[in-house]
This record gives C-alpha cells, structure tokens and sequence, in this order.
C-alpha cells in the first residue's frame, strides 16, 4: 500500500479496496518504524489522523468525495495547524500551538486529505541541508550519512522513504526543489501568488512559495489543484483562475522547445551530475522536444542578490519572536532588553541568527542603496534574462543542484559552499517564476534531479512535461532498498 | 537683545474613524477590555498577513482632495523596524518613501484678521502601536494590544508656523477639518487626535533653521501652547546663556508646564525602512478619486463663505456657525423651517441655544431642542405673539422637555397682549396709581417714561406687547 502513488491510493480508495482508516494505520505504523532512523517529522498527529480518515470514510459512504479524499499527507512544520505545535524548526517557536490553520492546510483539509504529522526542516526554512533544525537533521533514506536537503528535507526525506505518499514544502531559493532531487522526487515550487502565504511563517515575503512534493508529477498536480487558489488573506497572492492541471498531463511534447541555459552547465556542476541531466535531455529529445541553448547571463549574480534581499526580509520579519507574546522566553529577564537578547540568543541557532545580522546591516541608514537596492536591481535584471528566453523557448531545463545530496556535517560550516547549492534554484525565485524538479537518475545511490522552469503560471506545462518523462522513464518510482 | 524667529512644524496624528483596523478586521472602538480587540493579525501570530483596509484609503483620498493636494497614484507602504513590547511584529507597518498624500495647504486665520496658507509636506497611512500598563502589574508590565492596527493619518505641516498661536489656529483648523470629512472622531482625549511639535529658533531674518526639537505626544490645543511657548523660552535662553540647542525627542509635563528631555530613548534611531513585501503598491485609480471627491463635503472655508453671501452673515457669525458641520446644518434647518429671519436665527443659535448646549456640557447633536422646534419659538417672536424676552422663558421649557413652543406658550398663558383696548386699559391704570410720577414726568421729567413702561408690563406680566406699549404710552402721557 505504501508503494503507490496518490493517484493509485485515490483509485484504492474509490473502489473500496481499502478504507482511510486502514491506509492512515499503515503509513502511521511506517513512520513509527522509520521516523527514528530518519528524522523526517518533527510531530505525528496519528489520533487526529485516525479522525480525519475515518471522516473521510463516512464522506465517502455519503457519497461523492474529491480525489485526495482519504489520502495521506504530511505538512513541513511551517504551516500553521490549528491545534497543533508549529515549530517552524526552532526553538523559539518549540511550544507554540498555532491557533489557526494556514490556508494550504484548510484547503487539503477540505479536499479530505488526512495529515499524518508535521516535517522536519532547516530552522525558519534557513538551509538546504535540513542541518539548521532544532530537532536535529532529517536523513536521506537513501544514504543515512547523507544530507535529504533543504529547507523542506522532512517532506522530502518521508516522501522518499514512503512514510507518507505526499507532503507540502516551502521554497524561498530551493527549498522544494533541491531537497526533491537529492532525495529523488517530485516537487514543484509554483508561480509567485499561485499559492496563499496565509498561515506559512514567513522567511523572505517576497521569495516564499509553497507547494507539493510527491513522487510523481501526477501526484504534484492532485495536490497542487488542492492548495492553489486567490485567497483574500494574502495580498500578494494572484485572483486568477486555477486549471484542471490533471487534464493537462498528457499533452505530447512535440514541438515543445527546451532551452538549456548555457550558465547552468558550467564550472561548478558535477560531472557526473552533468551526464545524467544530459541523459534525461536526450530523453527528452525522444519525445519529440526541440533543445535550444539559451543564455541567462545574470545568473552568477541570483546568489549575491538573493543573500542581501532574503536576510533583509527576515531580520524584519523575525523580529516579532521576541519572548513578548508567544514562543520561547529566557528565565528571569532582569529588564527589556535583557528579556529580548537572550530570549532570541537561546531560541534561534546559528544560521538564523547570520541571516539575521547580515539583513539588519543590509538595510542599515548608508548601506540600503549599496545592498539592498542593487539586490532589487539585480532581481530585475534576473527576471529581464528569464523573460528573454521564454521568447524563444516553452520551457527551461537543467540540473536543480550542481551535486548530489552531500554528506552530513560536510557543508556545515561552510555556508557559501552550502549556499551554491542552491545556484540553480534560486533566481527562479527572485523572479517569481514557477519551477519544478524530477528525478532523472543516479549517481551512485544518490538521486539526481532535473529542474524544470516555466513561464508565469505555466504550472500545467512544467506538470505534464515532467509527466510525459515519467511516463516512459522509471526513476521517479525507484525506492530506497532500506524504505521500499 | 537679539530678536529671534520660531520655527515650528506640526505631525498630527490622526486616527482614522472606521470600523474596523487598517491591516485587519478587528474592531477599532474605544475602551474595551485589554487584548480583546485584537485578532491573530493585530497579535502578529507567526504566518499572518496583512490586508489593506480600502475604506482607510478612501479617507486618506478624501483628506487629500480637501486641501488640494496631489493624491498618489501609487504609493508604498513600508516597515519601519524598531523593537518594542507594544508593537507586536517588530515592525509598523507605515509609508516612507512614497506616502499616498503629498503637497498640500490649509489657510488658517490669525488673531490680527488677516490669514496665512500653511504647507502641508504629506500625509501618510500607518498602523498604530498598541500600549503598555505600567500600573497594577507588581513591577511588571501589562500589553493591551486593542489599538494595535488601529489606522492612523499622519499629517505632516511645512515648518510654516511662526508662533504658538498660529500652531494652535493650525492644529485647530486641521482638527475642524477631519472631522468635517467624518473621517476622525477628533476626540482628543481619546487620543484620536495627537500632535508632536518641532521647534527651532532662529535670529530674525536668518535664513537657516535653527536645531529642533521634537515635542512629542501632546493631546490638547492648551498643552500644544503651553509646550511650544515654553520650549521657545527655553531655547532662547539656552542660546543667550551661551548653550546649544541638542536635536532630541522631549516630553511636555502639564502638571510642571516643562518640557524634558525623553533621554535614554533616542540612540540614534535607525528604522531601516523598507517596502513591505506583504502589501503590493498602493495604487489609486482615477475612478476610485473621482467617487472620494463626489462624496466630499462642503468644506468649512466654502461653507463660511456661502453663510455670509446667503444669509448676509458677519465673518465672525459665519466662522461660528461653520465650527462644525452638525451646528451648520442645525442653523440652515432652523433657518429653512422658520421660512427666513436668518439673522434671528443665528442669534438664538449662537445664543441661547449654545450657552444651553455649554452648560450641560452638550454638542450640537445631543441638543434637546431640535431645529424644527426652536424654528416654532422663533416664528411666535416674529409674529409677535410673544416678546424676546417672554422667549426665553419658552426656551428654557422647551429645554426642559415640556413640549413645543405653542403648548408652551398656551400653557403657560404667555401670549402676548396686541389688543389696543386691553394695552390702553392697563396703561390707564397705571397713570391713576401713579399721579406723582405723571405730574413730574409732564413736567419735562422724560426719564420717568422708562417707568411707566416698567409698571405696564409687570401688570401685564410681560405680555403687552412692548412696541404697542411705547406708542400708547408716548400718546397717553402727553
């Protein structure tokens, strides 16, 4: 049971070969199995599940239910659950009982989807190793010594080792994608304003997008119709009507155009990462798409502007964990700023607090026009190089990391290299497009995964591109010897 | 001595009267419970987002189209980062750099007669903080977030003021014309209205500013006098003494009259403004001006203006009657109701009908007495069933609630004697009662006239009618 996809499990549901019931008891008793090697949830809320399914179940005796109804889910820890703690990955916010629900958790509530628990994750979505987590890092079940990736590495870690069959992410620079690939599946960060931010702790406002993460595209497009949508909550998000993006999945490729920024296979990418990207190309080919190299030039500058413009946003939108109102407080501040330095000095670790300080400079009086307004600048120049190439091309490919996923405590103190991790991933980001990476092959045991860019709510194109590759390739449904 | 020139601008406070907070649905009223007025926004719970109030947006649209400044088509709304217990996300929520008004003016009126346009710089959207409880805590403190959110129009004048005085006639004028746009309540000790006052002195006829000072949080147009007289005395003598005026923030004590130093609180402030990238630019169509400016009132200075060409008021009676939009409107109904005589009706309006208003500490809109119903005492003068003087009585009835001017007067048996025979025989007696004073007065005492017309209308307890008296009175004493 564990072994099928959510469209599988839907179709088991319907046709009453199994009940929600028993499908969440299964994948609850997984994760009590696996959970301790892997890390991957920070909280199990298997008694609300049992509830939610067994909802489900009578819903569905009363008649009609959607495709998710019954289906198992989980939700990175930075979407607000009503009820439920919401750690976000910190100890600032260890204790915190969201009293609301975000509204990607209201929406896949109301499909019927049940939630199994909550994803380990990169403290404040600030990593892409998951390292940052108070709770300690979620492990890639396809190597236990490697790093599943970040900042959603518990979505995608219980993805891969099907300790759920879909889970929500967040991605700021990578933090859907780049855990997806080193983990091997399928994930897809959307349009900026595609999905609400109501009720998704905030890192970078103007960067953070959630979406699903699952093992196929199929399973993307059953989630990602549930979560997407205007939401009057969110002023940044778009009132634009959400496709069918099930019925788009099988469009053919012919004729598609692929570019392959040039910028995106140079220095700095694996070798053999590199070969098993062009290999998923030459898949591609196959299926009728024309390849066109295109250039983004600005792409050496996406890491530099995103390093000024999402500490700017966070040291402004962490400043309200501050021991006053909620989360973690210090014993006996002996006055104001007593109670602030130390309740933040213990709640947040140390990448939080670097972010932290380098925004708090970035927009310092004398600095704002050196960093931050350059950074801005930057991010439209990026999004001018983007809007440059859809000219020419439906849709850009290449690698989503330039490794695979790395060892644990390799990076750790190092936080360039760990931040050129995300080289590909991120000016996608800056500007706003939506971009979505699949599994293509390995290196060794580990994945490789092969970032998909689309235009501007071109998510249906990117879902049945990836669609169309898995339809005739089998990476996407490989498990790891250890989970399968 | 040298002889010094203040120079004073205003930031005024204020707070914009809707339902409901300008991020968040929250209620804005006053006075509720702590922390019950505040929803999971105004908290700043982790993950919420903020929702620009439009109905927020319009009054600060209205303001702008009343003193004729440039309305933004695309404003900014920017955080203005500061950490403090009473405001919840770290952050308010403020513009900066492109704020939704912009360039401006207001004519105040001096006390010589004469007036003086003052620029008004910008006018801004923003978010109040909440407050901190020091009482009653045990040497804690309390955090009631209820007015948190809360919409705020900052004004922000040109240093255009001179004097104390004409900062008062400013503020004062300002405070009019909120309220004329029923877009602030004005009430300022509700905070609904507040000030912070930058003072700076300077040689006369020096070109440069002197350093100013900020006087922050003051709440009424005494205490906006006060502060600025003293603050001017004491950075003149600060200066004669030798001394330097410091840039600082300074609190006005009413119980000492001083202001002083808020020191501690002012390092250097750095708020590190940046564009809020919750909020999207703030963009005005001309469709969304067009219906702010069809909705706009009569405003005071075009309302003044019409009272004296319509009515043939004085400027000063005009100014009065124009102080606020329901005290207009009151005047014109009356004025409608009684058919004309508007100069009689701003005379019991300005007269009786507001020392009334005064002495129970009323407003216009509380006034026991409806236009309609001073209209019906108004026309039993100007018809002449009662005297002036006998309508007073029947205002203080009508007052009291006894009913309308005619039961009064019926009731009351107030009519006045306009029958010659009855005003004769009464005049007749009291030339019998009084041979002494007739003798006197016939011979050449014309003082004691006065008199007879006293006797005449204490017999007719006030009722002949006095011009009727005056005449028969003048014939039959010959």
């Amino acid at each position: 049971m564990h072994d099928k996809t959510i469209a599988q499990l839907g179709a088991g549901l319907a046709a009453g070969e199994f009940s929600g019931e028993e499908l969440v008891r299964a994948f609850l008793e997984r994760i009590a199995r696996h959970n301790p090697q892997l890390n991957a949830f920070i909280t199990i809320t298997a008694e609300s599940a049992l509830t939610q399914a067994r909802a489900a179940d009578q819903h569905r005796q009363r008649g009609a239910v959607g495709p998710l109804a019954g289906v198992p889910i989980a939700h990175k820890d930075i979407f607000c659950t009503n009820g439920v703690r919401t750690s976000c990955g910190s100890r600032i916010l260890d204790r915190f009982i969201a009293p609301y629900d975000a509204t990607v958790v209201e929406k896949l509530n109301a499909a019927g989807a049940v939630v199994l628990g909550k994803t380990n994750m990169d403290e404040f979505a600030m990593g892409s190793s998951n390292e940052t987590s108070f709770y300690g890092p979620a492990r890639n079940p396809w190597d236990l010594k490697a790093v599943p990736g970040g900042s959603s590495g518990g979505s995608a870690a219980a993805v891969a080792a099907r300790l759920t069959p879909g889970a929500t992410g967040t991605d700021t620079g990578g933090s859907i994608r780049q855990p997806a690939a080193l983990c091997g599946v399928t994930g897809i960060k959307p349009t900026y304003g595609r999905v609400s931010r109501w009720g998704m702790i905030a890192y970078a406002s103007s960067l953070d997008q959630g979406g699903p993460m699952a093992r196929t595209a199929e399973d993307c497009a059953l989630l990602l119709g549930a979560m997407a949508g205007f939401d009057p909550r969110d002023s940044t998000s778009v009132d634009r009507p959400v496709p069918d993006y099930v019925a788009a999945l099988d469009r053919p490729l012919d004729g598609l155009k692929i570019g392959l920024p040039k910028e995106y296979f140079g220095e700095g990418l694996d070798g053999e990462v590199a070969r098993v990207v062009e290999a998923a190309i030459a898949e591609y080919r196959r299926l009728g798409a024309n390849i066109i190299e295109v250039s983004l030039p600005n792409s050496q500058l996406a890491i530099p502007a995103y390093y000024v413009i999402a500490p700017a946003e966070c040291s402004s939108n962490l400043a309200r964990f501050d021991g006053v109102r909620y989360g973690h407080r210090c014993e006996n501040p002996k006055d104001l700023l007593d109670l602030y330095t130390r309740s933040r000095g213990e709640g947040f670790g140390a990448e939080v607090k670097r972010r932290i300080l380098v925004g708090t400079f970035a927009l310092s009086a004398g600095y704002y026009d050196a960093y931050y307004l350059k950074a801005q600048q930057i991010r439209r120049l990026i999004s001018d190089d983007f809007r440059r190439a859809f000219e020419r091309v439906d849709v850009i490919a290449g690698p989503t990391s330039p490794t695979v996923a790395f060892n644990l405590g390799e990076k750790v103190d190092d936080p360039i290299t760990m931040y050129l991790s995300d080289i590909y991933t991120i000016a996608v980001n800056l500007a706003g497009l939506p971009g979505l990476s699949l599994p293509v092959g390995f290196v060794g045991q580990r994945p490789v995964g092969l970032q998909l860019i689309g235009n501007y709510f071109a998510e249906d194109r990117l879902l049945n591109v990836a669609h169309r590759y898995q339809q005739v390739t089998d990476w996407h449904r490989r498990a790891p010897a250890a989970f399968a | 001595m040298m002889e010094w020139e203040t120079v004073i601008g205003l930031e005024i406070h204020a707070q914009l009267a809707t339902k409901s907070k300008i991020f968040s649905g929250a209620a804005t009223a006053y006075g509720a419970e702590p922390n019950t007025q505040a929803c999971a926004i105004d908290l700043g719970l982790p993950g919420v987002l903020p929702v620009l109030n439009r109905e927020a947006v319009r009054m600060a649209v209205t303001f702008g189209l009343a003193i004729g400044a440039e309305v933004a088509r695309r404003s900014v709304f920017a955080r203005k980062n500061y950490f403090y217990p009473d405001l919840p996300k770290g952050y308010q929520i403020s513009q900066y750099e492109l704020p939704v008004v912009q360039k401006g003016q207001l004519t105040i009126d001096l006390d010589d007669g004469t007036s003086k346009v003052i620029g008004i710089t910008r006018a801004h959207l923003e978010e109040d903080a909440g407050k901190s409880l020091h009482e009653d805590f045990h040497g804690l403190s309390g955090i009631d977030l209820n007015r948190a959110g809360t919409p705020l129009l900052e004004i922000v004048s040109e240093p255009d003021l001179r004097s104390a005085r004409e900062a008062v006639a400013y503020m004062k004028k300002l405070h009019q014309m909120v309220v004329y746009l029923g877009i602030c309540d004005g009430n300022m000790q509700e905070g609904s209205f507040r000030c912070d006052a930058n003072v700076s002195v300077r040689p006369k006829g020096d070109p440069k500013f002197g350093t100013r000072a900020e006087i922050k949080n003051l709440n009424s147009f005494r205490f906006v006098e006060r502060a600025i007289e003293f603050e001017i005395e004491r950075q003149i003598d600060l200066i004669e003494s030798g001394g330097k005026v410091v840039q600082e923030t300074r609190l006005y004590d009413p119980d000492k009259g001083e202001t002083r130093s808020m020191r501690g609180k002012e390092e250097a402030n750095d708020y590190r403004y940046f564009p809020d990238p919750d909020l999207l630019p703030l963009v005005i169509d001309e469709e969304f001006i067009a219906t702010a400016r069809a909705g706009l009132p009569e405003l005071p200075d075009a309302k003044k203006q019409r009272f004296m060409s319509q009515y043939g008021l004085s400027t000063y009676d005009a100014g009065v009657l124009t102080t606020s939009r329901a005290l207009g409107a009151y005047y014109e109904e009356t004025v409608a109701a009684l058919g004309g005589e508007p100069k009689l009706c701003a005379n019991w309006v300005m007269g009786d009908l507001s020392a009334f208003l005064n002495k129970d500490n009323r407003d216009i809109a509380q006034s026991p007495v409806g236009a309609a119903q001073l209209a019906g005492l108004l026309r039993r003068i100007q018809d002449r069933t009662i005297s002036g003087k006998i309508a007073k009585e029947v205002f203080e009835a009508l007052w009291a609630g006894e009913g309308d001017a005619d039961a009064i007067i019926e009731k009351r048996g107030l009519k006045q004697i306009t029958d010659t025979s009855a005003i004769e025989k009464v005049i007749d007696d009291v030339i019998a009662a009084n041979p002494e004073q007739l003798a006197q007065y016939r011979a050449g005492k014309d003082k004691l006239f006065g008199f007879f017309v006293g006797q005449v209308m204490k017999l007719s307890k006030g009722k002949a009618n006095p011009q009727q008296v005056n005449d028969l009175l003048a014939q039959k004493l010959k």
